[in-house]
């Protein structure tokens, strides 16, 4: 489905994610764990585009994404909800989910949206800027799902989120990959939000992959000890 | 003060308002909305304004008979030339500049000096005027002692047509939400599969556009020469900033306030000394509403 090969992203001289190679698979879900400053984001924004990438390929199907522009790969089937959530704030709910839908030109709100999270219906009209991080953070995912993705990317979507919302969003993403059929790439320092969506978890450290485990294999105390400081 | 006279300056202020509005509708979009400070925007404003001069002198020579329609081909020239110019402008100049405001500013400096250069070797330093349309000229008398000029009537209504149009696009169709969003947030707005490029030049346009617009207006109340642009500009500015940037109904609220008060002192004082108490009432409103009147809220 998505495959990324090779991927060398920098900052000016500094090379910050260096010679990255993997792949998410039809409705897997895969989660990218680290600590801060260990290349996650830079990671995820080179592939929706957000961020040039230096060398390497980003491949959705057969299609070859990297140099194309964000909006082309948001056409391709990619779809992104941000670090900090980066929701239109002087838009409405109502706008913000609509201007996720150029994929399909615009039109009705899909009803399955308000279906999953109800929150958004009631405060449809609220200006996106006045919501809690929680709503924010649901408003975020459906304005990504409107675009009919193959691939929906977070960054971090439990940063900021209180626990209890925590566990609602792994279940509300877990019954939309299964009702939508699309594969998700997720970043995380949280392990137990990431054992409860990922089927995989790569553990990237300063810019490089340095471990990978199918959930059912995880050695708990590996991941963490690469999570903590 | 008589009810006549009250009347009268009630009527001056809505008339100052409206030109007010249109000069500084181009600007909200350009400058409020896409945050590019665009110091050429009087040029554009100039531009709509010989654009008419030129139409006009088209009727005389080829279609005299039809002059008294002129006004009607003549405005939608004006947009549409200034709106091709901005857009050329936007994707040959002004889009490598974004996040750059001071570049901008000093480029679009450079640009108004290269305009202002350009419409004296092409129209000569003089001012040139177009003649109005009979129907323009004279006043409506709608009982003895006020005297309402036509043109000023028919700016207002045209004020009318322009901002309602301007709403209905921006709020009403989807452009509107796209050139919202993307003002709002380029890199997210991409993200969401939105064609950032495309909707940045036609929104510069837009701008461009309507600078055109209340170029053409202008004629209707004054002649045109290579410097106008100058005149309208630091107006529009004000009009904006006080208002509050990225607030549309600020920029209406603010050339209201405005215009009614500059009316108002005019009546006391004298015209110089009404805009400078004008320009002291906006500084101490911004020291104290540094984001101006109409600044849009949000949770932090």
């Amino acid at each position: 489905m998505l495959r990324i090969d090779k991927l060398d992203v920098r900052y000016g001289d500094s090379k910050v994610i260096q010679d990255v190679t993997f792949e998410v698979g039809t409705q897997e879900c895969v989660a990218l764990m680290g600590r801060n400053g260990m290349g996650k984001t830079t990671l995820l924004k080179a592939i929706i585009g957000m961020h040039p990438s230096h060398a390497g390929s980003v491949r959705l199907e057969s299609v070859e994404l990297a140099n194309l522009p964000s909006y082309e790969r948001v056409r391709q089937g990619l779809a992104f909800v941000p670090q900090g959530r980066m929701i239109f704030p002087l838009l409405t709910v109502e706008q913000n989910i609509q201007a996720g839908m150029e994929n399909s030109g615009g039109g009705e709100i899909p009803q399955y949206v308000f279906d999953f999270f109800p929150v958004l219906h009631e405060m449809r009209l609220r200006k996106g800027g006045n919501l809690s991080g929680g709503q924010q953070q649901m408003l975020a995912i459906a304005r990504a799902l409107v675009s009919n993705p193959k691939v929906l990317i977070l960054d971090e979507p439990t940063e900021g989120i209180q626990p209890s919302i925590i566990k609602e969003l792994a279940r509300t993403l877990n019954a939309l990959r299964k009702e939508r059929g699309f594969s998700i790439l997720v970043s995380e320092q949280v392990l137990s939000f990431a054992l409860e969506v990922a089927d995989r978890v790569i553990v990237i450290d300063r810019g490089s992959f340095v471990h990978e485990e199918r959930r059912e294999q995880l050695d708990e105390e590996k991941v963490k000890a690469f999570l903590t400081v | 003060m008589s009810l006549e006279i009250a009347f009268m300056q009630l009527f001056n202020g809505v008339s100052l308002f409206t030109i007010l509005l249109l000069m500084a509708l181009g600007l909200a979009i350009v400058f409020g909305l896409m945050g590019v400070i665009n110091m050429a925007h009087g040029e554009l404003m100039a531009l709509g304004a010989y654009v008419t001069y030129l139409t006009a002198l088209a009727f005389q020579a080829v279609a005299p008979g039809a002059m008294e329609i002129y006004l009607f081909v003549a405005i939608p020239m004006a947009f549409g030339v200034t709106f091709l110019f901005g857009y050329v402008l936007e994707k040959g100049f002004i889009c490598w500049f974004y996040n750059r405001p001071l570049d901008t500013l000093l480029a679009t400096w450079g640009l108004s000096l290269i305009l202002q250069q350009a419409y004296r070797s092409i129209f000569g330093a003089q001012e040139v005027s177009v003649p109005l349309p009979t129907w323009l000229t004279g006043a409506w008398e709608p009982v003895d002692g006020i005297q309402l000029p036509l043109n000023r009537i028919f700016i207002i209504g045209l004020t009318i047509v322009v901002a309602v149009s301007v709403y209905l696009l921006l709020y009403r169709t989807r452009w509107g939400l796209r050139m919202r969003a993307v003002t709002q947030n380029r890199a997210m707005s991409a993200a969401v599969g939105i064609d950032t490029k495309k909707v940045d030049a036609r929104t510069f346009a837009l701008g461009s556009g309507l600078a055109g617009i209340a170029g053409a207006v202008f004629t209707m109340v004054g002649s045109t020469n290579p410097g106008t642009g100058q005149l309208y500009i630091v107006d529009s500015f004000i009009v904006v900033v006080f208002g509050g940037v990225q607030s549309l109904i600020g920029t209406v609220m603010s050339a209201f306030a405005i215009a009614q008060t500059q009316t108002s002192l005019e009546y006391l004082l004298s015209g110089s000394l009404a805009k400078a108490t004008i320009l002291l009432l906006v500084i101490v409103v911004l020291y104290f509403r540094p984001n101006g009147l109409f600044a849009v809220k949000q949770r932090s």
